[in-house]
């Protein structure tokens, strides 16, 4: 088969009918721009939402639940009935301590890991907020600051005060902007915070941080190890979590099973299990964006092929006269399949440039997040890949659009024409 | 004489609207380098019988040998080669690309055959398009030349892979007495000096007179040959 001829042929059939060519482009223009739009946002949300997540969530968390017996507590008495034992239906949770026995060794050793990148220590209570008579719920987490800092960079996420006040004073805290919100405290107010045990301990609020997550932002408050230790009236060694961050976060399930064999008693949580709802959330924008995008590629695809079947419709005489001449049904099937590919291609990439000029301009739009999203414009990511697949897609679809509408030119046959 | 195309028998039906012999057993041989007319009333299968001969319709009965090959009962694609390299076609309405110049209408089948360069074709066209008189219109587009240049192009093409038979349906249907006589002579030199053999299909009687036999058709047969200028032999 001679390409280079019916490369020739083909661009003088597209040159001789431009108004009919661009019409065919801006249907693969469309759907290719709106293709790279979309998945540009949609992965721009997804990432945002993962990252915020992912920066305050621990790979993998080693913490002490709440929890009941398994195995029922069985009393033991005369038998009345032809029963000779009884069964405690509505048992309680036993009052235990929530510590991590020989936490902070624990998580030296496992700090010591290769695959680790570092492991913070944290001692977590309930407690209730007071500045005035009412008491607002939340939580106090005592920290190792500098760990903190380098393995969720909370020093980022504060908006006023600093991490640097809260290492060097006594009795501080710094807490979430909802909740000072809630108490109406700026920094240097003092509120009092009381633990469900009754300790109670009067605090200097040095700063405010804001994760950008209105429920943890309404409740969080984080002061160092030693202060909440104090707070809750136990001694230095007593952790309730162990907040780790691997190397690749992809691993997280395998390493867990790993420090599972090690220690067996302890009870761990890997990301992926404590960001369901947000893993959720990213799946179904995936499948939305997917649905979105193959019906646009689709309605451009159909565009094609309705344009290609015009086009042949108009070019009969043409066919003859070149199968009369003696050009093979090959020749004639290359002709018109070049031309819808030279249609995807083109419309294709002037749709990759206008979806990728539509989704500068929205990466530059103001985004209306309210107080609580640290973002100031919409997420869009730009990935040379989706570039690459709007681009490949494009010509799949051409390629599929117009197989069919040339396999047809193909087999016209001429004398039918050419008799007139 | 070596025969170049011989046609035995060859039988014809339309379908539509109803069931309907077109050609009723045409059988003849063309010599090399031979000038052969057809004629005969509209209507009587002329066009019909060319286009068999052209190898384009392969829905026929009866056999058809061409340059010692027989294309009756050959693929398309094969005919379509065939066509390429051997035969070349003036139809009965001039029929060029209404997108290409009048040069690359000629060049086309070339550049296909692509057994000269492409410089060597464009060449070659200008020479045929010369033979015709159009090659002054070389670079006009197929669409702005009127019905007659349409169809001096439409001869030039027909040359242009030097076929061992042209074949021209009314090729001069369009033409003025003073073209009309030119072609006559094209065609006439391409049969005594290059030995390529022409066969058209014309109601023009100083046109058949001037061909080496006639073929007279009549309701799907052949009713008589007549040399004009004397059996030669
Ligand atoms: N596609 C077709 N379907 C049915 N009948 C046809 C078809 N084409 C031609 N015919 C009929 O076949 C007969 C022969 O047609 P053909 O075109 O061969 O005539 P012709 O001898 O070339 O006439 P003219 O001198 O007018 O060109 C005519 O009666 C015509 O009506
Ligand atoms: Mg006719």
């Amino acid at each position: 088969m001679n390409w280079k001829l019916a490369f020739t042929i083909a661009t003088t059939h597209l040159l001789s009918k431009k108004k009919q060519t661009i019409i065919a482009m801006l249907g693969v223009t469309f759907g290719i721009s709106m293709f790279i739009i979309m998945i540009s946002f949609m992965t721009g949300v997804n990432q945002f939402l993962e990252d915020m997540a992912m920066d305050n969530t621990p790979h993998i968390r080693i913490y002490k639940p709440i929890e009941l017996r398994e195995e029922k507590i069985i009393a033991e008495g005369q038998p009345q009935t032809d029963k000779n034992w009884y069964v405690l239906e509505h048992q309680r949770p036993k009052n235990e301590l929530s510590k991590i026995k020989n936490g902070l060794i624990m998580g030296q050793r496992i700090e010591e890991m290769p695959e680790v990148l570092g492991v913070a220590p944290e001692v977590s209570s309930q407690v209730f907020f007071n500045n005035g008579p009412v008491q607002i719920p939340g939580t106090i987490s005592g920290i190792d600051i500098p760990s903190e800092e380098k393995l969720f960079s909370l020093d980022k996420k504060m908006d006023e005060g600093s991490l640097e006040e809260l290492q060097k004073g006594s009795d501080v805290i710094v807490i979430g902007k909802g909740l000072a919100k809630k108490m109406n405290a700026k920094v240097g107010d003092r509120v009092s915070v009381t633990t469900p045990s009754g300790n109670n301990l009067n605090v200097r609020v040095v700063g405010i941080f804001s994760f950008g997550i209105a429920a943890w932002d309404e409740t969080k408050s984080y002061a160092t190890l030693a202060t909440v230790q104090k707070i809750m009236g136990v001694d230095p060694s007593y952790i309730t979590d162990l907040n780790m961050k691997l190397k690749d976060k992809e691993g997280a399930v395998e390493f867990k099973k790993k420090l599972q064999q090690m220690y067996p008693d302890a009870y761990m949580e890997d990301w992926e299990t404590a960001n369901a709802s947000i893993l959720a959330g990213t799946k179904i924008r995936n499948i939305m964006t997917g649905v979105v995008c193959i019906t646009l590629l689709v309605v451009a695809g159909f565009g094609i092929y309705n344009i290609m079947n015009m086009n042949i419709i108009n070019k009969m005489k043409d066919i003859a006269i070149l199968k009369a001449t003696g050009f093979e049904g090959n020749d004639i099937t290359a002709i018109f399949l070049l031309q819808s590919l030279m249609i995807g291609i083109a419309g294709g990439i002037a749709g990759l440039a206008i979806g990728w000029f539509f989704s500068y301009l929205l990466s530059r739009t103001p985004f209306p997040a309210g107080e609580f999203f640290r973002i100031s414009t919409f997420p869009v990511n730009f990935k040379l890949f989706h570039y690459m697949s709007g681009l490949f897609f494009g010509f799949l679809t051409t390629l599929f659009a117009g197989y069919f509408p040339s396999k047809r030119a193909a087999k016209v046959d001429p004398v039918l024409i050419i008799r007139g | 004489m070596s025969t170049i195309l011989k046609a035995t028998n060859i039988v014809k039906y339309f379908y539509e609207p109803e069931k309907f012999q077109v050609l009723k057993g045409i059988s003849f041989d063309a010599n090399k380098g031979e000038f052969l007319s057809i004629i005969g009333k509209s209507g009587c299968g002329k066009s019909t019988l060319l286009y068999i001969l052209s190898t384009m319709d392969t829905d026929y009965e009866g056999t058809l040998e061409i340059n010692g090959q027989k294309t009756t009962g050959q693929g398309q694609n094969q005919l379509a080669h065939f066509r390429n390299e051997h035969m070349g076609f003036v139809f009965q309405f001039h029929y060029l690309l209404p997108e290409f110049t009048a040069l690359q209408n000629v060049m086309m089948p070339a550049l296909k055959l692509a057994k000269y360069s492409p410089d060597e074709i464009e060449h070659r066209a200008i020479e045929k398009l010369r033979l015709v008189g159009m090659d002054e219109y070389a670079m006009k587009h197929a669409s702005k030349l009127s019905g007659g240049q349409q169809q001096r192009v439409a001869i030039a093409r027909a040359l242009i892979n030097d076929p061992t038979v042209i074949m021209g349906d009314e090729p001069t249907g369009n033409l003025d007495k003073a073209n009309s006589q030119k072609v006559f002579e094209i065609f006439k030199q391409l049969a005594t000096e290059n030995q390529q053999t022409i066969i058209t299909v014309t109601h023009d009687p100083d046109f058949a007179n001037g061909s080496d036999r006639i073929i007279e058709m009549e309701d799907g047969h052949i009713i008589g040959t007549h040399f004009p200028n004397g059996e030669h032999s």
